[in-house]
C-alpha cells in the first residue's frame, strides 16, 4: 500500500532544501549580485575542499562513527604539502635543498601520510574497540602536536608558482579544485555503492553484530574507513595549500565539525546505516550557500555562527523525523 | 451501580494507514480471574492492549473500569487508574539497580531544607515489601542487568502490584523464560488472582493456556470471535478458531534421505567454565537435528561457538570428514556452514536496509567482477529468485526489511544463507515470533531443504516443533549434552524433559 506524499512529509523531507532556496531567491532579488557566474563559480570553489572531507567523514558516520581528528589532519596536510612545493630561495624553507616537488608526488606523499595516521585511528577503533569519538579525538591532538614540531608553529609559505597555479587554472569555465572534488564525488559514489567495501560499510553501520554474524570483515572494513577518510583529509590540506598560497597550523580547523554537520543536514544518519553521496552535496550546499547569502545580506560573521547553529537544529530535528517511528 | 466485570471494553476500532487493526472488539474481565486473550500474530491482541493501556489512541469504543466509563488517554492515567501493563519487550534501565526500575519516574522523596531528594531508604524498603509481595526475595541493591528475564518480569510485576494495579496485562511474559521461571511466573500469577487482581494474558503457547487461564477471548484479524470458559475448550478447539480453519497438519512429514555424515563436532568447549563444555555430536546429510533444552542450556552459545562468534578453548569441528578450523562467521562460511541467529532484530537484520541489500551480504565475494565491482545483475537475479521461491511478501526488493512482518524478514534472512549455499545450516529458534502461516512455510522450507541433502541443526524451545520437525534430537542441560534420542517412539514429551533437567 503507497502511501501519499503530503505537504507534511514533503516538508520534513525537503524542508532545509527549501529554506535555502527560499533565502537564496531572497538574496538574489536583493543583492542581484548574488547569482553572477563570477559569485556562483566561487562558492563552488569553497565547496571543493569541503566536499572531499565531507566524503570522507561521511563513510565514518555511516558506520555510527564520526571524526573528530579531520581538522588537524587538514592542518598537517596542508602544511605538509606546502613544505614540499616552497622556492628554492623563500627564506624560512623547511626543506633547505630540497627542490620544489612535482604536485603529483605531492599529493600523493601528503594523503600517504595523513592516511597512515587514520589506519592507526582505525586500528583502535576497529581492532581495540576504542569508541571513534575518543579514538578520533586522540589522534586529533597527536596530530596537531606532530603539525607544531613539523612547523615549529611558523607558517608555511612561498609556494612555487605551478603548485598554486593548480587552484586558478580553469576547465570548462570552472577551476580543478572543482574538478577535483567532482573526481572525489564519483570516486565516492563508485566505492559506496559499487563495491563489496561500499556494501560492507552500510551493513556494519545498519546493524554490527549482524554484520559480524554474516561473515563481513567488520575490523578490515572499518580501518580502511578511516584511513580512507584520513587520505581524503590530506588531499584537503593539499587543496586549501593551492588555494591560499600559504598555510598554518590552524589550517582546516573546526572543519570537521562544519562537515560533519553538513552531512547530517544532507541526509546521514548519526545512527549509522543510512547515507548517500548526495547526501554530503546536498549538505555541503546548504551550508556554503546559507552562509555566502547571509554575507551578501549583510550579517556578520559572528552572527552567521548562530544562523547555522539554528540551520543545525532545524535540519536535524527535521531529518529525525523520517525515521521516528509513528505510532 | 457494581458490575459483574472488572474491566470492559466494549467495540473498540482502530485503523491505522491501510489496515483496520481492531474492528468493534469487546473484552470483558472479572475480578480475580487471568484471562487469556488469544489469536494469531497480527490478530490485533498488542494494538488492543496498548488503547486499553492508552499508548495509542483508540477510533471509537468504550472501556468501563468497575462498571464505570473512563477516559484513558495516556500510560498515566491508565496506571492510575488500577491497570499496568508488563510488555512484551522489557524496557528496564540494566545499568540501574533493581529498586531504582522499580520506581523509575515516582522516587520516594523527602525535603533536606528547601530541596527535595531522594529518600533512598524507602525506597530500598519499599523495594523489599513489594518484591515479598510477589513472593520474589533477592537484594533490591541488585544491578537490573545482572538479573535473568525472568526475574526482570517478576520486578515488572511487582512494579505493577505496588501501584495497587486492579488489572494487570501481561504480553507473552513466557517467550523468553524457562519453564522454570514460568512456572514461577504463574505462582505469582496465581496469588495475586487470590489477592483478587485481573490478568490480562497474552500467550501463544496452548499448555500455559489450560494451565492458567479461567476465561478465553479469541480474536482474528482485528475481529473479535468470541469468549469461552476456559476449561471448556480443548487445543484443537482454541487453535481452529484462532485461524479460522482446522489445522490438520502443521508439520510437514519428513521424506529426505538420510546419507553420510556431513558435520562431526568433538569436544566442543568454551572458555567460559559456565558455558557449553564438551559438546559431541553428529549431523548427516538430509537429516534435520534438533537441539533441546531449557533456556540457559547454552545450545545457542554452543552453536555460535561453533559457528565462529565465540571463543573456544577446546574441540575440532569435522565438516564432511575433513577436520576445519573455525575462529570467526567468515570461516564458517568457507567451510559451508551458515547459521540463522535466534536474535533476529540484534544480530539478524539491517534494519535500514533495503531487502536485497539483506540477502546480498553474504555473497558479495562471489560476485565480483575484475574482483572490485559487484555484479549487481548476478546479486538481484539471487535475490528476486529468493524472493519468489520463499515467497516473501514484499513490493519490490529495494523495500526496506523493518517494514516487513517478522515471518517475511524471517525468511529474507533464510534466504540470505542459503544464497551461500551452504551444506550445513544452523537454525537457531528458525520460527521464533512469527504467526503460524509463516512458521508452517518455514517448516516447508526446512524439509525442503534437507531432501537437497543438507544436513540442518534446529534449536527450538517449543517442544512440538522440536519433535515434530527433527529426525534426531540431542537434549543439552547446563552446558552440558544430556541426551540423544534418535528412536522416533522415544521422541515424546517426557524423554526430552528429563534429560533437560538432568542438573548435575
Amino acid at each position: 500500500m503507497k502511501k501519499k506524499l503530503t505537504v507534511k512529509d514533503f516538508l520534513i523531507n525537503y524542508g532545509v532544501i527549501l529554506i535555502m532556496l527560499v533565502l537564496v531567491a531572497y538574496t538574489s532579488v536583493v543583492r542581484p549580485n548574488f547569482l553572477r557566474p563570477n559569485n556562483l563559480t566561487n562558492i563552488l570553489t569553497q565547496m571543493s575542499y569541503r566536499l572531499v572531507i565531507a566524503c570522507g567523514i561521511a563513510g565514518c558516520i555511516i558506520t555510527a562513527g564520526c571524526d573528530l581528528s579531520a581538522g588537524r589532519m587538514i592542518g598537517l596536510g596542508s602544511c605538509i604539502a606546502g613544505s614540499l612545493v616552497q622556492r628554492v630561495d623563500y627564506a624560512g624553507k623547511f626543506f633547505p635543498n630540497l627542490e620544489p616537488m612535482n604536485p603529483l608526488l605531492v599529493v600523493i606523499i601528503t594523503m600517504c601520510i595523513t592516511g597512515c595516521f587514520g589506519a592507526i585511528t582505525g586500528f583502535f577503533i576497529a581492532y581495540l574497540s576504542v569508541p571513534p569519538f575518543i579514538a578520533t579525538m586522540a589522534m586529533m591532538e597527536i596530530v596537531y602536536g606532530i603539525s607544531l614540531i613539523f612547523t615549529g608553529g611558523s607558517p608555511v609559505g612561498g609556494y612555487v608558482s605551478s603548485f598554486t597555479a593548480i587552484a586558478s587554472t580553469k576547465f570548462l569555465g570552472l577551476s580543478s579544485l572543482i574538478w577535483i572534488a567532482i573526481g572525489i564525488l564519483i570516486l565516492t559514489w563508485f566505492i559506496f555503492n559499487m563495491t563489496r567495501h561500499g556494501k560492507y560499510m552500510y551493513a556494519i553501520g545498519g546493524n554490527p553484530q549482524a554484520a559480524e554474524v554474516a561473515g563481513v570483515p567488520v575490523k578490515k572494513t572499518l580501518l580502511l574507513i578511516y584511513m580512507k577518510a584520513a587520505m581524503m583529509y590530506g588531499l584537503a590540506g593539499f587543496m586549501l595549500a593551492c588555494k591560499s598560497g600559504g598555510t598554518n597550523i590552524n589550517t582546516g580547523l573546526g572543519y570537521e565539525m562544519e562537515a560533519i554537520a553538513a552531512c547530517t543536514i544532507g541526509g546521514v544518519s548519526v545512527t549509522g546505516g543510512r547515507g548517500k553521496v548526495s547526501s554530503a552535496i546536498i549538505g555541503v550546499a546548504v551550508f556554503e550557500f546559507l552562509k555566502t547569502a547571509l554575507q551578501f545580506l549583510g550579517v556578520t560573521p559572528d552572527a552567521q555562527y548562530i544562523a547555522l547553529g539554528i540551520i543545525i537544529f532545524a535540519a536535524i530535528s527535521l531529518d529525525i523525523r523520517k525515521y521516528i517511528a509513528k505510532k | 451501580m457494581a458490575s459483574e466485570y472488572r474491566l470492559e471494553l466494549k467495540k473498540i476500532s482502530k485503523a491505522f494507514p491501510g489496515v483496520q487493526a481492531l474492528d468493534e472488539v469487546n473484552l470483558a474481565v472479572r475480578p480475580g480471574t487471568v484471562h487469556a486473550l488469544m489469536g494469531e500474530n497480527g490478530a490485533g491482541k498488542s494494538t488492543l492492549m496498548k488503547c486499553l493501556f492508552g499508548i495509542y489512541k483508540m477510533d471509537s469504543g468504550e472501556i468501563y473500569l468497575e462498571g464505570e466509563k473512563v477516559n484513558i488517554t495516556d500510560p498515566d492515567t491508565a496506571m492510575e487508574m488500577g491497570v499496568a501493563m508488563v510488555h512484551q519487550e522489557l524496557q528496564p534501565v540494566p545499568a540501574r539497580n533493581v529498586a531504582e526500575n522499580l520506581f523509575i519516574g515516582r522516587y520516594p522523596t523527602k525535603k533536606v531544607g528547601p530541596m527535595k531528594v531522594i529518600d533512598h531508604k524507602k525506597m530500598y524498603e519499599d523495594t523489599s515489601y513489594w518484591l515479598k509481595e510477589v513472593g520474589l526475595d533477592f537484594d533490591p541493591k541488585a544491578q537490573f542487568g545482572t538479573l535473568s528475564i525472568g526475574q526482570m518480569q517478576s520486578v515488572e510485576i511487582a512494579k505493577a502490584v505496588s501501584h495497587n494495579a486492579k488489572v494487570i496485562i501481561l504480553d507473552e511474559p513466557t517467550s523468553s523464560l524457562s519453564d522454570n521461571e514460568v512456572e514461577q511466573l504463574f505462582r505469582i500469577m496465581e496469588k495475586l488472582r487470590d489477592d483478587g487482581v485481573s490478568m490480562i494474558y497474552i500467550s501463544h503457547k496452548m499448555d500455559e493456556i489450560k494451565r492458567i487461564a479461567d476465561d478465553i477471548t479469541i480474536m482474528r484479524d482485528g475481529q473479535y470471535v468470541g469468549t469461552w470458559k476456559a476449561d471448556e475448550m480443548s487445543t484443537d478447539d482454541i487453535i481452529s478458531m484462532m485461524v479460522g480453519r482446522q489445522l490438520t497438519q502443521i508439520y510437514p512429514p519428513a521424506d529426505a534421505e538420510i546419507g553420510e555424515v556431513a558435520l562431526e563436532v568433538e569436544h566442543l568447549s568454551s572458555i567460559h567454565e559456565k558455558s557449553f563444555q564438551d559438546i559431541s555430536f553428529t549431523v548427516r546429510k538430509g537429516e534435520i537435528v534438533g537441539f533441546g533444552g531449557l533456556v540457559g542450556a547454552q545450545r545457542t552459545e554452543a552453536m555460535e561457538g561453533l559457528f565462529g562468534i565465540r571463543h573456544l578453548s577446546g574441540g575440532t569441528v569435522k565438516v564432511n570428514g575433513k577436520e576445519v578450523q573455525i575462529s570467526r562467521p567468515r570461516d564458517a562460511m568457507d567451510v559451508g556452514i551458515g547459521m540463522i541467529t535466534e536474535d533476529r532484530r540484534g544480530n539478524g537484520i539491517f534494519g535500514c536496509l533495503s531487502i536485497k541489500d539483506n540477502v546480498g551480504v553474504t555473497v558479495y565475494d562471489k560476485h565480483l567482477k575484475t574482483g572490485i565491482v559487484l555484479d549487481h545483475k548476478a546479486i538481484n537475479k539471487i535475490v528476486d529468485e529468493s524472493i519468489d521461491k520463499l515467497s516473501i511478501k514484499t513490493p519490490s526488493s529495494s523495500t526496506q526489511i523493518a517494514n516487513l512482518s517478522g515471518g517475511n524478514q524471517q525468511k529474507v534472512i533464510v534466504s540470505r544463507w542459503l544464497a551461500n549455499d551452504p551444506d550445513i545450516l544452523i537454525m537457531d529458534e528458525p520460527t521464533r515470533g512469527i504467526d503460524v502461516g509463516a512458521k508452517h512455510e518455514i517448516y516447508e522450507i526446512m524439509r525442503d531443504l534437507a531432501r537437497q541433502g543438507k544436513a540442518i541443526i534446529m534449536i527450538s524451545s517449543e517442544m512440538p516443533e522440536l519433535l515434530g520437525m527433527s529426525d534426531r534430537v540431542y537434549v543439552m542441560c547446563a552446558g552440558k549434552l544430556t541426551g540423544e534420542i534418535s528412536r522416533k517412539e522415544d521422541m515424546t514429551q517426557e524423554t526430552v524433559m528429563d534429560f533437560a533437567t538432568r542438573f548435575e
